[in-house]
């Protein structure tokens, strides 16, 4: 026990001695929560769009007020020719042209119905489809506007709520996200170096060549990284909730359960890492390269996972952060129990044992 | 009684292509000071690293305290102490954390020892909350020297302790294994430098993997067939020159400096009969 104290503290003066560890340790998940809440997002806010009023009537005034209300849209009035704004489209200056036809008021009141035409930049298909629905959204606003005065003999009236977020927030969604990959990235690397460097700088050979026993260093390297994570999540909830205004609806002892379950996968996965490879180099490639891509793709933050094919959503279940994101999702933003995460957790929980095995059985207690 | 056996050890790497040590068997005496001498590459640290437990024997079999390297290395691994070639102790650690960390890590603690480190830590213990990595080189050989000590081991590996290190350090060095020597400990070391090798009780030449002689120092040089000569001069390009086109001459070496004071300016000439 004395041993493994004393190992643990030789951990810890290594991790504050060294302010490069220290920085990705704290400096990542801060990034990447301010990052992800403030600068990346997929709301869509003030898009530049361009209004060709042909009409100038009152119709047309109606839509393009409500819309200049909307903070989606920052609104060009100018009268631009169609071959104009295609210009303007190719140029990148505008994502979206509405066109009011002359006579537009007219049209309603006599012939009871009108055309207006959007026009949107679908290069970029995500957009392009967001926008015109907004667009579509302050339209139909309108025309039931109009019904009231003059009822249509039927009616369907679709009442949308958005539950758990309903000012539709990013953050809601990224958060999570940010929290699944940090907490794996960081565990993953921080391990996976830590091991290795041992190997690089020959103390592993001092080492090997004692009473110690291999399995009690390959968890007391663990431990200093296993504390500093829980201190990096405490961290990301702390920015997240008051500074992203994240909900937390759920338990935080669970959270904080679940979250010390993932970070045992990761420092598992690290220490895996660590023992097949020989430089610290090659570690970090292998836990930057190779989970930095496979989380952000496969965690579901950024792509849905059910729009993808059938093979990637195979591949997708044996990334840990997918399973870890469904659970902080489920508990901090709809508030549920763990009968609720008991599957995904079973998951983390048997993917660790795995990789705990493989590790062990891996750790070579000789050079070669 | 002999504390270290080998007994024809061979050990190969990448799949039997590169043989590293091929056939050799020597014993260390208890209370010895046995040198291993041979040029890099020689298979000194591959012997070292069998006789540590660190790598497994491709034939042969070695033992140190009766114990076998493969079957009893856990055993061994208690008993053994091991200074590698290169520095291997914690750059980022203090000098007095390092030494406390190795104690702990062998079940001791630097006060039950401290009395067979003591004549090395006082000549480091004005430093001893440096970081071992910002430490000049014959201070880290102290240091390290003090951690492979601090469990009063039965043998003491040294693979090459005093490659790097200035010529004033390296007769220090030499002296303190003297004195472990003498408290008992059986100590094998290895090292390139041929000076080196007179400081030793019993030496074995080796070379590309085999042993090619085991005997004390003094009877390895009077073995030797020819006569050795050092020549000085203060334009050494020139003399090697001469000497070279001299036929009575077989070889001769540059050795020491060539370009810093006159005393170095020294040469050994192997002259025939």
């Amino acid at each position: 026990m004395k041993q493994f104290t004393s190992f643990v503290r030789k951990e810890f003066y290594h991790v504050f001695r060294d302010p490069k560890i220290l920085l990705i340790l704290f400096g990542m998940p801060i990034l990447l929560i301010v990052l992800f809440g403030f600068a990346l997002t997929n709301e869509i806010k003030n898009s530049n769009i361009v209004v060709c009023d042909f009409a100038k009537d009152a119709a047309s005034q109606r839509i393009i007020n409500e819309l200049a209300v909307s903070n989606n849209f920052s609104i060009d009035k100018s009268v631009l020719s169609h071959h104009q704004i295609e210009e303007a489209f190719k140029s990148g200056k505008i994502q979206l042209a509405i066109v009011f036809p002359a006579n537009l008021n007219d049209d309603l009141l006599h012939l009871n119905k009108a055309q207006i035409q959007i026009i949107a930049d679908a290069s970029d298909p995500n957009t392009a489809s967001t926008l015109t629905s907004y667009v579509n959204n302050i339209v139909n606003g309108y025309q039931n506007e109009l019904m009231v005065n003059n009822k249509a003999p039927y009616q369907i009236i679709s009442e949308i709520r958005m539950l758990y977020n309903p000012e539709l927030k990013g953050a809601t969604n990224f958060v999570p996200g940010v929290m699944a990959l940090v907490l794996l990235l960081v565990c993953v690397l921080m391990t996976s170096v830590s091991i290795v460097r041992e190997k690089e700088l020959g103390t592993m050979e001092v080492l090997l060549v004692s009473p110690f026993n291999p399995f009690i260093v390959i968890i007391a390297k663990a431990v200093p990284y296993f504390f500093l994570s829980m201190v990096n999540l405490t961290l990301i909830l702390i920015l997240s909730v008051f500074l992203l205004g994240m909900p937390f609806k759920g338990s935080v002892l669970l959270l904080f359960a679940v979250s010390s379950l993932l970070i045992l996968t990761a420092l598992s996965l690290g220490l895996l890492i660590s023992n097949s490879t020989n430089s610290q180099q090659s570690a970090m490639l292998i836990s930057l390269m190779g989970m930095l891509i496979p989380v952000m793709m496969f965690t579901g933050f950024l792509f849905p996972l059910e729009n993808m094919p059938m093979p990637l959503q195979v591949i997708a279940n044996i990334v840990p952060s997918k399973w870890y994101y469904i659970i902080v999702k489920s508990i901090m933003i709809k508030g549920l129990g763990f009968s609720a995460i008991w599957k995904e957790t079973l998951i983390l929980f048997s993917m660790t044992a795995v990789l705990l095995t493989i590790s062990f059985k891996k750790f070579k207690i000789r050079l070669a | 009684m002999n504390d270290v056996t080998l007994t024809n050890i061979k050990k190969t790497y990448n799949k039997g292509e590169v043989v590293a040590v091929s056939d050799v068997s020597f014993q260390v005496e208890q209370g010895e000071l046995f040198g291993l001498i041979g040029p890099d590459g020689a298979g000194k640290t591959s012997i070292f690293r069998v006789l540590t437990t660190l790598l497994l024997p491709d034939g042969g079999s070695a033992s140190e305290n009766g114990f076998d390297v493969v079957k009893d290395y856990k055993e061994i691994r208690k008993r053994v102490g091991y200074m590698p070639g290169k520095f291997s102790l914690y750059q980022d650690l203090t000098v007095e954390e390092n030494l406390n960390f190795f104690a702990t890590i062998f079940n001791t603690t630097v006060e039950a020892n401290y009395d067979l480190i003591k004549e090395i830590y006082v000549q480091i213990e004005p430093f001893k909350k440096r970081r071992a990595g910002k430490l000049s080189g014959g201070m880290k050989q102290k240091l390290a020297l003090c951690c492979a000590l601090i469990h009063r081991p039965t043998v003491l590996f040294l693979d090459e302790p005093t490659t790097g290190v200035d010529t004033v350090s390296r007769k220090e060095f030499w002296e303190m294994l003297k004195r472990l020597n003498e408290q008992g400990i059986t100590i094998l070391v290895s090292t390139p430098y041929m000076d080196e090798a007179t400081l030793c009780e019993r030496i074995a030449l080796i070379q590309d993997g085999k042993i090619l002689s085991i005997d004390t120092p003094e009877n390895i040089t009077k073995q030797y067939p020819s006569k050795l000569y050092a020549i000085k001069a203060s334009r050494m390009s020139a003399l090697l020159h001469d000497l070279r086109g001299n036929e009575n001459i077989s070889s001769c070496y540059a050795f020491g400096s060539t370009t810093t004071s006159h005393l170095n300016m020294k040469m050994i000439v192997l002259k025939q009969n």
